[in-house]
């Protein structure tokens, strides 16, 4: 007997098919390319942004992320996201739910109110969980037909996939390696650099709060990755991370007088290459810097002919 | 450095012991747990580019200096990126304490206008970044996908079942939302006013 094939429901969220609409295709060509399937959440909403209505009310952030959490119930499959804002909802109330009575039972009478509960019985994945633990990396490997040789390759894995670590249990959030290894699965060569692990600036409400507050964290991190001898291209495993250093970028440019020109590649997109799939098919240049720039990637660094 | 004559000390008496236990209640029950060493700070990326300090924050709120704590502009300076928790010697899940912190300072009244905004964005849309303009729906198209993806865009129920939500649970009362949107129409219509006499003129 065939052996059956894993499937996801599929959480969205907000910045990816509402600004970065290529990293949810890049998401579908390289899952189907995987045997994985990616199955529709009708109706799910924002997750709710977790620094920002986890900031605002504890019990409300909870009900909403509880209310996604019960469409994926009700089919019995785990969920998977691209997004560590959306991970970090989904999983973090899916853990507190469970562990907390108090917030559960206050949170159930919000979800009565539209006929549903919390039940607590399906698990929350990234597309980094299903792409190491479920695929994993040797048959990923398999995939790659396009390696990105000698493309230098910084990372930025952001927060919430990793951390609390006491609660994710993903990695050592001090020395990631999980992030790093299916990134490397492309073919593009590491490029180490002093503030990796440090945030994008874009959570906990700040991006919204004080924008040039936090696109000084992003500078910082620009600033780390020259100093450390500069990168062709920034991977990253979240839309909102994406969109801090994506658009950020021309934002910085306005604010602060300096540029910089680095691509921005949500790790879906980097397998969708490595894969074979031609950046147009995916639709790469849709990204945010390159609209407003009036810009292209940066082909020639990418080892992409055009 | 500061001196006393440019910012006066603080006073240490006016204090409000109810304070810490409404924080372990909001989210952050291991605060007491805090013995200052400043791991959190230590390891703050926000506490190197901004004001914001998590072991004062932290002190303060268990010398019951509330107003103090819910009215500080820096307390929003962090972006909860957990290094501290992960750090903490002693359990305190700075983050969550912090977050605990936030919630009492919007029950209180100290909101941002522009959290305001996004948080009305997602009673009214379900999506705090939506899918608001044409131009997005185009993007999608552009990339070999349905111009409406299946969330709460495409889907006005689940829209009703997010205000359904938020008024039950007293959101849309806390963040002022009828209010807001009230002000948002009357902005509005004035703009619209005003482009009328300028075309007359």
């Amino acid at each position: 007997m065939a052996k059956k094939r894993p499937a996801f429901y599929h959480f969205l969220g907000c910045v990816t098919p509402h600004r970065y609409p290529s990293v949810e295709r890049a998401t579908n060509l390289v899952f189907e390319d995987l045997d994985m399937d990616l199955l529709d959440m009708v109706g799910a909403t924002c997750c709710p942004a977790p620094g920002v209505f986890g900031s605002f009310d504890r019990v409300t952030w909870a009900s909403i992320a509880a209310r996604n959490l019960t469409i994926a119930e009700q089919g019995g499959h785990p969920i998977t996201t691209g997004c560590n804002g959306c991970f970090a909802s989904l999983f973090d109330s899916n853990y507190e739910l469970k562990h907390d009575e108090e917030l559960r039972k206050a949170v159930n009478e919000n979800l009565a109110e539209i006929g549903r509960e919390f039940k607590g019985s399906i698990e929350v994945t990234h597309y980094v969980d299903a792409l190491f633990d479920t695929a994993g990396l040797s048959k990923i490997r398999k995939h790659v037909t396009h390696p990105l040789k000698g493309v230098r390759m910084a990372l930025h894995p952001g927060c919430h996939w990793l951390r609390p670590s006491a609660i994710k249990k993903k990695d050592n959030s001090e020395r990631p390696h999980i992030f790093r290894e299916l990134c490397e699965t492309s073919g593009a060569t590491y490029v180490p650099y002093k503030d990796e692990l440090i945030c994008c600036g874009a959570g906990g409400a700040v991006r919204t709060a004080d924008l040039e507050v936090s696109l000084r964290f992003t500078k910082q991190k620009f600033e780390s990755i020259i100093a450390a001898g500069g990168a062709d291209m920034i991977v990253t495993p979240c839309p909102f991370c994406l969109l801090q250093l994506d658009l950020g970028q021309v934002e910085i440019s306005k604010l602060f007088g300096v540029d910089f020109n680095f691509d921005i590649l949500h790790v879906s997109e980097l397998l969708a290459l490595a894969f074979g799939h031609s950046p147009n098919e995916f639709g790469l240049a849709t990204h945010l810097q390159y609209l407003q720039r009036k810009s292209q990637p940066n082909w020639g660094r990418l080892g992409i002919e055009t | 450095m500061t001196t006393t004559e440019e910012k006066p000390a603080i006073d240490i008496d006016d204090v409000d012991l109810e304070f810490i236990e409404i924080i372990k209640k909001t989210g952050g029950p291991n605060i007491h747990n805090c013995y200052q060493c400043g791991t959190c700070s230590g390891s703050c990326p926000a506490g190197a580019l901004t004001n914001f300090l998590v072991r004062n924050t932290i002190r303060k709120a268990l010398l019951g200096l509330k107003e103090e704590v819910i009215s500080s502009p820096d307390l929003w300076y962090c972006t909860t990126c957990y290094a501290c928790t992960d750090r903490c010697p002693q359990d305190v899940k700075p983050t969550d304490v912090i977050k605990a912190i936030r919630n009492i300072a919007v029950a209180e009244g100290y909101m941002l206008g522009s959290h305001q905004k996004v948080a009305a964005k997602v009673v009214e849309a379900a999506h705090a970044v939506p899918l608001d303009k044409e131009s997005w729906q185009n993007l999608r198209v552009k990339v070999g996908l349905e111009p409406v993806p299946p969330n709460a865009s495409g889907n006005p129920w689940a829209v009703d079942e997010i205000r359904k939500i938020t008024k039950k649970s007293g959101f849309e009362k806390l963040i002022g939302y009828r209010e807001f949107v009230k002000a948002q129409k009357e902005k509005a219509k004035k703009k619209a006013e005003e482009k009328k006499a300028q075309k007359k003129e």
